[in-house]
């Protein structure tokens, strides 16, 4: 039984399509990748998920019961605005003092509930925002580029983070990245899109499929060199955002 | 009977109004839309107009054109104006259309002025009723959608994911700024209600650490202005309304000077 089904879906935002006929299913426990370059409808897709975006076709289900825990892409609170971190992890619905500790504990920052978020360095703060979608203790979530603005350590550490929360807590994991080497390698499924589902599979085979390869180049692979397989045959993708 | 003094029913609907604005005004400073306030009240003044001609009540024609405001502005956001290029339209159109309108009023006399910068010395037992009817619905209204609102304002998406719609709180936003404007412009006039939203809000930012505590610190300010600011227009025999938010003013300059020196001073 899968926790979110995507069937068929396309968005448009006016005369623009940004996706279209995709399709995929996440289910309980795994690690699914989405890559894709800029204006791939990476975002637009999760949006949909969460429900942000109504889809001009197809449909979203997600089981009644399965809870989502969502860390997006930037948040920027206004200075005009005091929270503290305690405050920003219990809202909208208001949680226990102890499971805010023990969200900021999972999230590895279990100090930080008496600070302002406006003080937090950006490592602190996308920490707290994992804390906050941790604290629903969520079936499934959702990550949009989580580790942007964090330099290479910061994001490998984030990275190693949310696998020790799924080992822990066994939720399931969908997340954007473009840190294609760090992100790859934890992952049990990684979808490629752009525009549409160009290919999925494991790290291994999509990394290796003629798709990936058009869309990224075996340039970017340097890092990725456990996954290097010599296909050399293009791939056009000119129409593929059409 | 203590209402039939005029200063005590001033003094009360100075409160009244400050309670009322004071969580409404925080929403206003964190989501930057102070403007949005002005223009609600500017486009008061057709309302007010338009409710002479109709023999109808004055509250009730300044909130139907401030909600009627209200709500195109937000049917036409994101439609290729910049919000406050849109604002400007609306609420300056909305002033001429309203000051144009009164000038056909011939038979009745109205003092505009009063309207303006509002006529606190004047307020009745049934103003005061509206006042603090209206106060309540506004805080009331704002109370029960305030964690929702509060998540809408930090990120819409966020809000998404936690099941609320931040559109509709938008909307619950704006029609408490449509009442509160009808309400308070008894007190403080169109020109300054923006001013009452706005000022107590930021003077209280430096005290607080949660938006709690920053809306009921606004709320303490914007009283203390109310009564310290009537009771200087006795003394000085100085326009009320305008005393009001003059000692709002000083209150919020004293308190980012001292907020300022405390955060150099660690």
């Amino acid at each position: 039984m899968s926790l979110v089904c995507v069937e068929n879906v396309s968005i448009s935002y006016g005369a623009k399509t940004v996706l279209s006929h995709v399709s995929l299913s996440v289910d309980p426990g795994e690690i699914v990748t989405i890559v894709g370059p800029n204006g791939s409808g990476k975002t637009s897709l999760l949006r949909t998920i969460i429900g942000a975006v109504k889809p001009a076709r197809g449909r979203v289900t997600r089981g009644s019961d399965v809870r989502l825990g969502y860390v997006p892409q930037r948040l920027h609170i206004d200075p005009t605005l005091p929270m503290t971190v305690a405050r920003f992890l219990a809202l909208p619905r208001g949680v226990a003092p102890e499971a805010i500790g023990d969200a900021l504990t999972q999230a590895g920052v279990p100090d930080l509930s008496k600070s302002q978020m406006s003080r937090l360095s950006g490592g602190q703060f996308q920490r707290v925002l994992l804390a906050r979608a941790l604290i629903g203790k969520p079936h499934l979530l959702l990550l949009d580029e989580a580790t942007q603005g964090l330099d290479q350590p910061g994001s490998a550490a984030f990275y190693r983070q949310i696998e020790s929360v799924r080992r822990d807590t066994g939720c399931a994991v969908l997340m954007i990245s473009h840190e294609l080497h760090v992100v790859m390698s934890a992952s049990d499924r990684v979808i490629c899109l752009n525009g549409h589902v160009c290919c999925e599979g494991t790290p291994e085979v999509v990394a290796s499929a003629p798709e990936y390869r058009a869309l990224f180049g075996s340039g970017t692979m340097g890092a990725l060199a456990l996954y290097r397989h010599d296909h050399d045959h293009g791939h056009d993708h000119t129409e593929a955002a059409e | 009977m203590m209402l039939d003094d005029f200063m005590m029913r001033a003094t009360l609907a100075g409160i009244g109004v400050a309670l009322a604005v004071a969580p409404l005004g925080c929403f206003v400073v964190w989501r930057r839309m102070a403007y949005f306030g002005d223009a609600t009240a500017h486009a008061a003044i057709l309302g007010i107009a338009l409710s002479l001609a109709l023999s109808i009540s004055v509250f009730a024609g300044a909130m139907a054109i401030a909600l009627l405001m209200a709500l195109t502005v937000n049917l036409l956001t994101g439609r290729g104006y910049a919000m406050d290029t849109l604002l400007g339209v609306l609420a300056h159109s909305a002033l001429a259309f309203g000051l144009v309108a009164v000038s056909f009023l011939s038979g009745i006399r109205i003092d505009l002025m009063a309207y303006l910068f509002g006529d606190i010395l004047a307020v009745s037992r049934m103003d005061l009723l509206v006042i603090w009817g209206g106060a309540a619905l506004v805080v009331a209204l704002i109370g029960w959608r305030w964690s929702a609102l509060l998540t809408a304002t930090l990120n819409e998406d966020l809000a998404y994911a936690s099941g609320i719609d931040p559109r509709r709180e938008q909307l619950v936003l704006t029609l408490a700024l449509a009442i509160t404007v009808a309400v308070a412009i008894k007190v403080v006039g169109v020109l300054l209600i923006a001013a009452m939203l706005i000022i107590p809000a930021a003077a209280a930012r430096p005290l607080s650490r949660t938006p709690e505590s920053m809306a009921l610190v606004a709320a303490g300010i914007g009283s203390v202005a109310a009564l310290i600011g009537l009771r200087a227009a006795y003394i000085f025999d100085t326009p009320a309304g305008p005393s009001i938010v003059c000692v709002a003013a000083l209150i919020f300059a004293a308190l980012s000077i001292a907020g300022s020196l405390r955060t150099s001073a660690s």
